[in-house]
């Protein structure tokens, strides 16, 4: 800030501009660091608190290791039923989004008819609507139906909130798509759902595998929605929930320890791969 | 080209129908299912019938008004606090990432991969009164010997900042990423700072990444219950909080439907506000 508020004369400008230029560089990366520490410290303790061995009933101050919670991962009643059931809802969800997904981002993508414009508006409103709002007129909807709550309303909650992630996403990939390939391979012969088949399906294949990833990732972390429709079924955040009014037990730590390693390696190949292929391009 | 215009009647039509249908039914009927809900009187055991209440808005506005000016409080704190920290950092990745921007990248995300309730609970055992924050910050005489962190107001907008932080650093870091280096160069050619190339090139360049980040991370912080009721105490509970327990614990229908509608229009206010502020071609730009 000193360099432009004083008005110096030539030389020591250049000694300010030279020493705005070193802590520039160095204060930003340090900062950066700081930063990223910061980002990760809550994901360190609930690694650390993994291998807690807790005296009382909170996890809250180290106690001393053990394997324990690792080895009887599902010695809390209701754990593993609850992450079967988070399984279960995110795969079944992130399938049926993602199928409807692909097709609306195909419609909005490649042709245009009346109502093109509402309808992306319809896809945005959910993304912009907060979470709280989106569970509790589902609430009413179910309420009011008298639909008994519980695995159903879950998945349609979950199917709901996914549709535009999964939209968003494909929508993406097509919009930079080759049309030509297509239109050679109507030229070669094939018909419409040949083409589809051979030719547009394998180019959006990595789209849809990170449509599906996306939906899975936030089906199986919410938390809101699900609350609000659940009835007295209960998915993995649900007990978290539950526990965190009497005190979490270390399970918890190992099963989000879980998810975050599955979870990072998963991406982490993704970027090597993606480092490794344009290191070999240039 | 002549297989998109063959079918081209039909074939939009039945690509989106599915999707849209289920949309429709789960998403928008709903929502005129709570509009109607919200003009009810009655109570869950002698049923509830349509009168045109709309005093359950007012009584709503009058008797948690102190939540509601809460959420937008804590969100737009939080919001400020997430540009001003995540900045930087969006700017030190764009443009020294070089190869590793999108590891870096992946390290943004990471907290993301942990559940949502857990990684708040990490920041319940970080902030708990025997923790090193607070014996730091007590040794230090910021806090007092009997001063603690949780059930603040401090642990409640620190919590919001960090969950929703990711949401407004990857926006950054994508406008960022995208200003032509050499348009900074020219600037500090003809400027004679690098403040000056930066406040008067870079940061205006990047306002897209800077609008689509705040509403990212304030729309959600502003409903958001889990931060609050983790870290904080009832002195800080927010709108969220209030509709929850009146959703699903007291069963008072009518006024957590009409909360929610005033949350929302609450969020559409201050939007709309903030748009006038930055100039509506950013928040449509934003929002295509």
């Amino acid at each position: 800030m000193s360099t432009v508020a004083v008005p110096a004369r030539r030389e020591r400008r250049g000694f300010f501009a030279a020493a705005w230029a070193f802590v520039k560089r160095h204060v930003l990366t340090v900062y950066s660091i700081l930063f990223f520490a910061y980002l990760l410290l809550p994901i360190a303790v609930v690694v650390v608190f993994s291998f807690n061995n807790p005296t009382g009933k909170f996890n809250y101050t180290w106690q001393g290791f053990t394997w324990d919670n690792w080895r009887y991962w599902d010695g809390v009643p209701g754990i593993r039923s609850s992450i079967v059931l988070s399984l279960q809802i995110a795969l079944l969800a992130s399938l049926v989004a993602t199928a409807l997904g692909t097709a609306i981002a195909l419609a909005l993508v490649r042709y245009s008819f009346r109502g093109r414009a509402s309808t992306n508006i319809l896809i945005f409103l959910p993304l912009s609507a907060p979470e709280i709002v989106l569970g509790a007129s589902l609430l009413t909807l179910f309420l009011n139906l008298n639909v008994v709550f519980g695995f159903w309303t879950i998945l349609i909650a979950h199917i709901m909130f996914c549709i535009s992630f999964a939209v968003v996403t494909v929508k993406a990939r097509l919009v930079g798509f080759d049309r030509h390939l297509e239109e050679a391979a109507m030229d070669l012969g094939a018909n419409e759902w040949t083409t589809f088949q051979k030719v547009t399906l394998p180019l959006i294949a990595p789209a849809i595998l990170a449509a599906l990833l996306l939906c899975f990732a936030i089906s199986i972390d919410d938390f809101v929605v699900t609350y609000f429709n659940s009835g007295n079924r209960i998915t993995f955040p649900l007990f978290v929930w539950g526990a965190a009014r009497i005190g979490a037990p270390p399970q918890v730590n190992v099963i989000g320890t879980a998810i975050f390693v599955i979870a990072l390696t998963a991406m982490l190949v993704n970027v090597l791969v993606q480092m490794r292929r344009s290191k070999g391009a240039t | 080209m002549n297989l998109f215009h063959r079918h081209r009647g039909l074939t939009p039509y039945l690509l989106l129908a599915p999707g849209i249908l289920f949309l429709a039914v789960f998403f928008v009927v709903p929502l005129g299912f709570l509009a109607y809900q919200s003009l009810e009187s009655g109570n869950i055991d002698f049923g509830y019938s349509f009168t045109w209440e709309w005093s359950n808005y007012w009584n709503a506005l009058d008797n948690y008004r102190a939540q509601f000016i809460r959420s937008l409080e804590y969100a737009a704190i939080a919001t400020a606090l997430a540009l001003v920290l995540s900045y930087p950092v969006a700017y030190w990745i764009a443009f020294r990432g070089g190869r590793w921007k999108n590891l870096l990248l992946l390290f943004i995300v990471a907290p993301f991969f942990v559940t949502y309730l857990i990684r708040t609970l990490a920041w319940e055992t970080i902030l708990s009164d025997n923790g090193f924050v607070v014996n730091t910050l007590q040794s230090l005489h910021i806090l007092g010997p009997g001063g603690r962190l949780l059930a603040t107001s401090t642990a409640v907008v620190a919590g919001i900042t960090y969950n929703f932080l990711p949401f407004m650093a990857l926006p950054l870091y994508v406008s960022l990423e995208q200003i032509d280096g050499r348009l900074i160069e020219a600037a500090e050619d003809l400027y004679a700072s690098k403040l000056h190339a930066f406040l008067r090139v870079t940061l205006p360049l990047s306002l897209p990444g800077i609008v689509a980040g705040t509403l990212l991370t304030f729309i959600p912080a502003a409903g958001d219950f889990i931060n609050a009721q983790l870290l904080g105490s009832t002195n800080n509970h927010m709108i969220g909080n209030v509709i929850q327990s009146k959703f699903l614990e007291q069963t008072d229908y009518p006024a957590a439907a009409a909360m929610s509608f005033i949350l929302m229009a609450g969020i559409l206010v201050a939007v709309f506000l903030y748009a006038r502020l930055v100039g509506t071609e950013q928040l449509t730009g934003t929002a295509a």
